[in-house]
């Protein structure tokens, strides 16, 4: 049966998809035998939406981009009416076509395994895929420790950013004295310039909730919360939908599947506080207080939420873990690297051509992910870095482009894999102001608690503002490497501990451009408001634009003769450079 | 925003069960569009919870308003991918419309704008919020014309 689906999560929605979807079902009510219209998640191909899938009758699937309401009426009279698709506007098909079908064959999708294909909302889509079999599967088999030991095989390690063999903390919780546990799934997704987490919730939350509801069979635990940022209203829509139908089906509850296992699983929203990521801290949320890490040991496993025995783990680790249980460690463990094994996902962010999710397996390098599936840089333009894992990760140059994914290759750059957020950079971005741009963060959101986490990342941004704004001194370099060393010595957890990499890193990497603005004042990617000299060029026409944007009257000349600029005057506001028509404004 | 559904404190068994609180002040600043004192004072004497904790609580979380919002609220996204794209240039251009620097609330109490870190649509930078909706891939010029459907009432 024919069938056309809408891809409907907070990307897709941004881009316009419900306007398209309203248009769709108006179209579609007009033809005679109106085929199905669909909600589903994301496929990860978020640069090309709306994104509309047809599947017709014989399983052929067509993927079209850019679906703008007006593009619906021809989409529907050619494709449905004529049986004629439209290949200017396919970037995807089952078929092997496409103008974009690298992005997705490439891919290894374990993780993404049902987003962008089922109906996130409908637990029967959920099912039919396979959904909740694999809890069947480990409930029949009634042995908690041979699936602990099923996780540990397979190698998975935890995809929130330590990686941590994730088998292994489920037996540590498993073994602790006790006998109310926890299970916390982390979805406060904090990294600025991530959206894996938010995207697996909103398109394939079942998958995540049954991830959980083993996990609690594992290590003996009746509850579970799920803490999500509140940032991401429609997961937490999708979230509560989805427990509330699994709830239904007898999956969550007491006496799950007519076993005597029970587990309830409670929402809780995060309230905006970064450092909340870090588990000790989250659990404080949890509990009502301020989120203030605390010193481990006692790990959660052992002490954790309401001081018993807890394991958290991340959102894309619980979605690994319904294939894993069905499909074997060694399906799993055959992907991957010695010690990185399995896939991971990635929000492909920033400058790069085709920005999305894309799931690869661990040992693919960067280059592959960037050029070979994500289509290179955006207009063309020369690669300069990628920032991977956040605040608390650092800037892989060009130059190491054949880095392999897995922790250590990563982590030898002085970089982290992170929870997976790649920003790209091109030549315009100045990596000192993506440092600056790092440590206002890590400085604004430090709990306070360690001093030199709370005054040290100040001064390093204090640092870091006067060089991009020309009022670097002498030593600043070496201040700089001073304080990172003593912020990352002296703080309790991740924040403080990781919070200088984004500097050390460009620094390590970068180091001429942080010379530059010391010595020459110069940003060499006229980056760096405070350090450029506007001047107008002989392509000046003389239409006396840039001369009416100028608010402090820095411009003189007449029409139709090349103006010029009182540098004295001129306050680098750049107002004149947008205005200009004629590209005849020079920035140095 | 304003849901007008009033909370029945007396119905919650929040004795001991401190974990009630985020939530209930969630509830408050949903209610109330930020958290006034009133309302914290009566879960203070509903709760037994120190007034000083509700505090503590209410300041460390960026979501906790102790002033009132606009009728819309706008949040720029400030993280990484929106910051390499325009992020900065985006805000300014809003708060240079709308006559407020970032943190404020227009005199007509018709929007406030804050920053946020991330919305998670990086691969639409830049992004904002509105309120419960995302708009994503906006040049400054085109994140004041959102703006201006709001003002003319042809959205909300
Ligand atoms: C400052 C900070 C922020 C963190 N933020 C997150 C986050 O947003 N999501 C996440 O899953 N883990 C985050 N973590 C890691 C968690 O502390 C923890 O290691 C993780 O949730 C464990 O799950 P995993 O073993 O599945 O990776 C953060 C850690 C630190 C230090
Ligand atoms: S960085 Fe702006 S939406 Fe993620």
């Amino acid at each position: 049966m024919t069938r056309v689906t809408v891809g409907l999560s907070t990307c897709g929605i941004a881009a316009g998809a419900e306007e398209t979807f309203t248009a769709l079902e108006t179209k579609l009510a007009s033809l005679p035998d109106a085929p199905e219209l669909q909600r589903t998640g994301c496929v990860g191909m978020c640069y090309q939406e709306p994104l509309v899938e047809i599947s017709n009758g014989d399983g052929v699937r067509y993927l079209y981009g850019h679906i703008s309401p007006d593009k619906v009426g021809r989409l529907i009279d050619e494709h449905l009416g004529q049986g004629a698709p439209i290949t200017d506007w396919l970037v995807w098909t089952s078929g092997g076509k496409g103008s974009d079908h690298a992005y997705l064959s490439r891919q290894h999708r374990i993780v993404l395994r049902n987003c962008g294909n089922i109906d996130p909302e409908s637990i029967d889509e959920y099912i039919r895929t396979g959904g909740y079999l694999a809890l069947q599967k480990v409930i029949e088999a009634k042995d908690p420790d041979g699936l602990v030991n099923v996780m540990i095989e397979s190698g998975l390690r935890g995809r929130g950013g330590a990686g941590f063999l994730t088998g292994m903390k489920w037996r540590f919780t498993r073994m602790a004295p006790g006998t109310e546990k926890f299970i916390i799934c982390n979805a406060d997704e904090g990294d600025p310039g991530a959206f894996m987490d938010r995207s697996v919730l909103e398109s394939d939350p079942h998958s995540v909730v049954e991830g959980m509801i083993i996990a609690g069979y594992a290590i003996g635990a009746d509850h579970g919360y799920i803490y999500v940022r509140a940032e991401y209203p429609k997961a937490i829509e999708r979230l509560t939908i989805a427990i509330a139908q699994a709830q239904e089906r007898g999956f969550l509850g007491d006496g799950i599947l007519g076993s005597t296992h029970s587990f309830h699983v409670k929402l809780k929203e995060g309230a905006g506080a970064f450092v909340c990521g870090e588990e000790t801290a989250l659990m404080m949320s949890i509990e009502g207080k301020r989120g203030m890490p605390r010193v481990r040991p006692p790990f959660p496993a052992t002490r954790g939420l309401w001081e018993k025995p807890t394991s958290i783990n991340n959102v894309e680790t619980f979605a690994n873990v319904p294939w894993i249980v069905i499909n074997g460690a060694k399906a799993f463990n055959s992907l991957g690297t010695a010690n990185s094994k399995g896939t991971k996902v990635f929000a492909m962010a920033g400058k790069i051509r085709h920005g999305g999710l894309v799931e690869v397996p661990m040992g693919i390098s960067i280059r592959e992910i960037v050029f070979d599936i994500c289509g290179g840089i955006r207009d063309d333009r020369k690669f300069k870095a990628v920032q991977m894992g956040g605040p608390s990760g650092g800037c892989i140059p060009a130059e190491l482009q054949d880095t392999v994914i897995d922790y250590e290759s990563i982590n030898k750059t002085g970089a982290i894999m992170g929870s997976g957020g790649l920003v790209v950079m091109d030549e315009t971005i100045c990596m000192v102001d993506v440092a600056r741009f790092f440590l206002e963060f890590t400085q604004r959101e430090s709990c306070g608690k360690c001093t030199f986490c709370r005054i040290g990342t100040k001064r390093m941004l204090e640092v870091l503002t006067r060089i991009t704004e020309g009022g670097g001194r002498d030593g600043d370099i070496e201040l700089l490497e001073d304080l990172a060393a003593r912020v990352k010595n002296s703080s309790l957890c991740g924040l403080g501990q990781t919070a200088p990499n984004p500097v050390l890193t460009t620094l390590k990497y970068f180091r001429s451009e942080y010379e530059a603005h010391l010595t020459n004042k110069k940003c060499p990617a006229h980056h760096c408001q405070k350090l450029l000299t506007y001047t107008i060029t002989d392509d000046c026409s003389g239409c006396m634009l840039c001369l009416k944007a100028c608010a402090v009257g820095a411009i003189t000349g007449e029409r139709k003769k090349v103006h010029v600029i009182d540098q004295a005057k001129c306050t680098v506001c750049g107002e004149c450079y947008k205005v200009c028509n004629l590209g005849a404004i020079a920035k140095d | 925003m304003h849901t007008h559904r009033r909370y029945n404190f007396k119905n919650q068994h929040f004795a001991g069960q401190e974990g009630r609180l985020i939530p209930l002040l969630q509830q408050a600043q949903t209610e109330d569009g930020y958290l006034r004192r009133e309302r914290l004072e009566e879960i203070h004497k509903l709760s037994g919870i120190p007034l000083a904790h509700i505090y503590g609580v209410a300041t460390f979380y960026a979501q906790f308003r102790l002033k009132p919002v606009g009728k819309f609220l706008l949040r720029a996204c400030h993280g990484t991918a929106c910051h390499v794209s325009g992020a900065v240039e985006l805000s300014q251009a809003v708060e240079k419309h709308l006559g407020v620097p970032n943190g404020e609330t227009t005199a007509d109490r018709m929007f406030s704008i804050e920053t946020v870190s991330c919305l998670g649509c990086c691969s639409l930078a830049p992004a904002m919020m509105i309120n419960g909706a995302t708009f994503g891939n906006l040049s400054p010029s085109a994140a004041v014309k959102v703006v201006k459907k709001y003002q003319k009432g042809e959205r909300s």
